[in-house]
């Protein structure tokens, strides 16, 4: 019987999938996958909270609604910071972003 | 019974495109699995009884965020180049491991308090939009601000790319 | 027997898109050969009926070529992807609704699922087929594909949001988002309520299924054959048929929300799948007739009506009938009327003031 156990340990599996990609991958494009990833997992643990432990209220699943969301959000800036940089330095790659670093 | 079924099957295909997705060396390939990743994760969804939420999954992220990742990778012309591992290669993949083992070590140890299984689960579109928009439930204002993110964002986007 | 009906309705949809995809190739050839002056196709058996079939033995038995550096995978696996959605369209589609019709009663609608988020579904589902497109453009390694590919997504993307917000108008009007409660919905067509939603969707679906005036991903001067360009055989016959597919997917979608799908209307005769497949062939032969008349737009006409014109005038048509909803007027012939007489009137005005900007003729 698969159960909220299960659905929140396929989200974990999810997240630190993500988690990997974006700490070490260079590209940023991956990068940003990688993140869409993690907040996908997040989603699927909120869906099952909500389904499990408030099934009458659905507070997870307006949760769920309010990152994906957030996410169209970050994906239509992140791309655009990605084609600044592109535009710039003719390279994804975030190791050659460093004029900020000292 | 077949719940469980298509859970292990949807459980795989999501891992599985997940980690093509961060291991693979060819982006466009990645992308493409990163939309299969979108649809199990959709399917997962309908197995929880979350149908509108499903739908969704399926318009924002394949409709949407996939068709704008695979603009991008076309525009930056690095797919032949890949996808290079940087310093943190190794340290990425035991920080990720350990994490793993922590959050699972929690949650197989922590009493959640599951809700009674029997109700009957009702189509949720409705009851969604009842809860976002009236006063009573309190998610007028974050529905409201996540509008203004929504335009700040595509004035941001717009203002980042436009060429001067 | 759940499976069953399943399994029947599988069949029913798959004979019903193949064969209704062959007439239509059949009819676009003759009826625009009619609108030309010329017989069309009418060799093959008798009246021509038989040139689809012969048509799909010469592509068959075709090489099926593979671009040598291209990405053998994804070039296999994307008229497949772009195909699909085509089908998948026609799981919520219902032809006959509950209760007596002509000729037999059913116990419940003829669709094969129901869904209470159908028409969810259907923007969903037929977003998918951009993907497809992308795949072609991107592993046949040809500039002209990746040109063509591009367009495709600016197109999709841009037509995508004035179509969805001229469906949310007709959400509101039914109050549901299954598409059997809207035909139960329409005891007034909602073409007649929402003249203005219809325009702006027959438009949208025109332009997001690549048929003529929008069919500028095919436009042979400038870029080839667009995404097909490296396609062959019976790879691009699913393309071909897709895109007949997708157009009747609109024919059918345009049927339901607009026309009162499987109603006749005002309820005059009783209700049958009969009146909906006629109102599929209607709605195809308004795409030929447009086809047939205007000439191709370019890319940029082809953008700035999409954000210009038909954006504007969704959010018009989508304040209206939100402003008739909550009002008195409600959604009965009074408000038919006001909308018929609204939507000529913003149509010329936008129209006039779209057309001449600072005095010079732009897209």
């Amino acid at each position: 019987m698969v159960g909220l156990q299960h659905y929140i340990i396929l989200s974990a599996v999810l997240f630190c999938i993500g988690l990997y990609g974006a700490l070490a991958k260079r590209n940023a494009v991956i990068i940003l996958m990688s993140i869409e990833i993690m907040l996908n997992a997040a989603n699927v643990a909120l869906v099952a909270f909500s389904r499990y432990v408030t099934p009458q209220l659905l507070t997870g699943q307006i949760f769920a609604v309010f990152v994906m969301t957030v996410a169209a959000a970050e994906v239509a800036v992140g791309l655009a910071i990605i084609i600044a940089l592109y535009r710039q330095k003719e390279k994804v790659d975030v190791g050659e972003v460093d004029l900020m670093k000292w | 019974m077949g719940l469980a079924i298509s859970f292990w099957l949807l459980a795989a295909a999501a891992v599985g495109s997940a980690l093509a997705v961060v291991l693979l060396r060819n982006v466009f390939r990645a992308a493409l699995l990163l939309i299969s990743c979108f649809f199990a994760i959709a399917g997962l969804f309908v197995t929880l009884g979350a149908d509108f939420l499903a739908m969704v999954q399926v318009l924002v992220y394949v409709g949407a965020i996939a068709v704008l990742l695979l603009l991008a990778i076309m525009l930056t012309r690095e797919a032949a180049t890949g996808s290079p591992f940087s310093r943190w290669r190794i340290g990425g993949a035991i920080a990720s491991v350990a994490l793993l083992a922590a959050m699972i070590a929690v949650f197989r140890a922590t009493p959640w308090k599951v809700a009674d299984q029997s109700v009957v689960l009702k189509p949720t579109t409705a009851e969604l939009g009842a809860r976002l928009l009236t006063p009573e439930s309190g998610f007028v204002l974050p529905f409201e601000i996540a509008s203004v993110l929504l335009l700040a964002a595509v004035l941001g986007a717009i203002v980042l790319v436009k060429e001067k | 027997m759940d499976w069953l009906r399943w399994i029947i309705f599988v069949v029913i949809i798959l004979a019903f898109a193949l064969s209704f995809v062959m007439a239509f190739i059949l009819l676009e050839r003759r009826i625009v050969g009619k609108f030309q002056l010329r017989p069309g196709p009418n060799r093959v058996g008798p009246m021509g009926m038989l040139q689809p079939v012969a048509d799909a033995v010469k592509i068959l038995l075709k090489e099926d070529i593979t671009p040598a550096k291209g990405d053998r995978w994804v070039h296999r696996l994307a008229p497949i992807v772009a195909f699909a959605p085509a089908l998948l369209v026609f799981a919520v589609v219902p032809f006959q609704g509950k209760g007596p019709g002509l000729g037999f009663s059913l116990d419940q609608p003829a669709a094969l699922a129901d869904l209470n988020v159908g028409v969810l579904y259907i923007v969903a589902v037929s977003s998918i087929s951009v993907i497809g497109m992308i795949m072609a453009g991107w592993a046949s390694n040809n500039k002209y594909s990746l040109l063509g590919a591009m367009r495709a997504i600016a197109q999709m993307v841009s037509y995508e949001v004035p179509l969805v917000l001229s469906i949310v108008g007709i959400v509101i009007a039914s109050g549901s988002l299954s598409l059997n409660s809207i035909v139960e919905a329409q005891s007034i067509p909602f073409i007649l309520l929402q003249p203005l939603g219809f325009l702006i969707y027959f438009l949208g679906a025109t332009a997001e299924i690549n048929r003529a005036p929008f069919d500028l991903l095919e436009a042979e001067s400038e870029i080839v054959a667009s995404y097909h360009t490296e396609y062959s055989g019976m790879r691009f016959a699913m393309f071909f048929l897709g895109e007949y597919a997708y157009a009747l997917g609109v024919s059918a979608i345009v049927s339901v929300l607009f026309l009162g799908g499987y109603k006749f209307p005002f309820g005059l005769l009783p209700q049958s799948f009969i009146w909906f497949l006629a109102k599929i062939f209607l709605v195809f032969f308004l795409m030929l007739w447009v086809r047939s008349t205007l000439p191709r737009v370019r890319i940029d006409q082809m953008m700035a009506f999409a954000w210009k014109f038909l954006l504007p005038l969704s959010l018009v048509n989508l304040l209206l009938v939100a402003a008739e909803g909550v009002s008195t007027i409600g959604f009965g012939w009074a408000a038919v009327g006001i909308n018929v007489i609204l939507a000529i009137a913003f149509v010329v005005i936008w129209a006039n003031r779209f057309y001449r900007v600072k005095g010079v003729t732009v897209g």
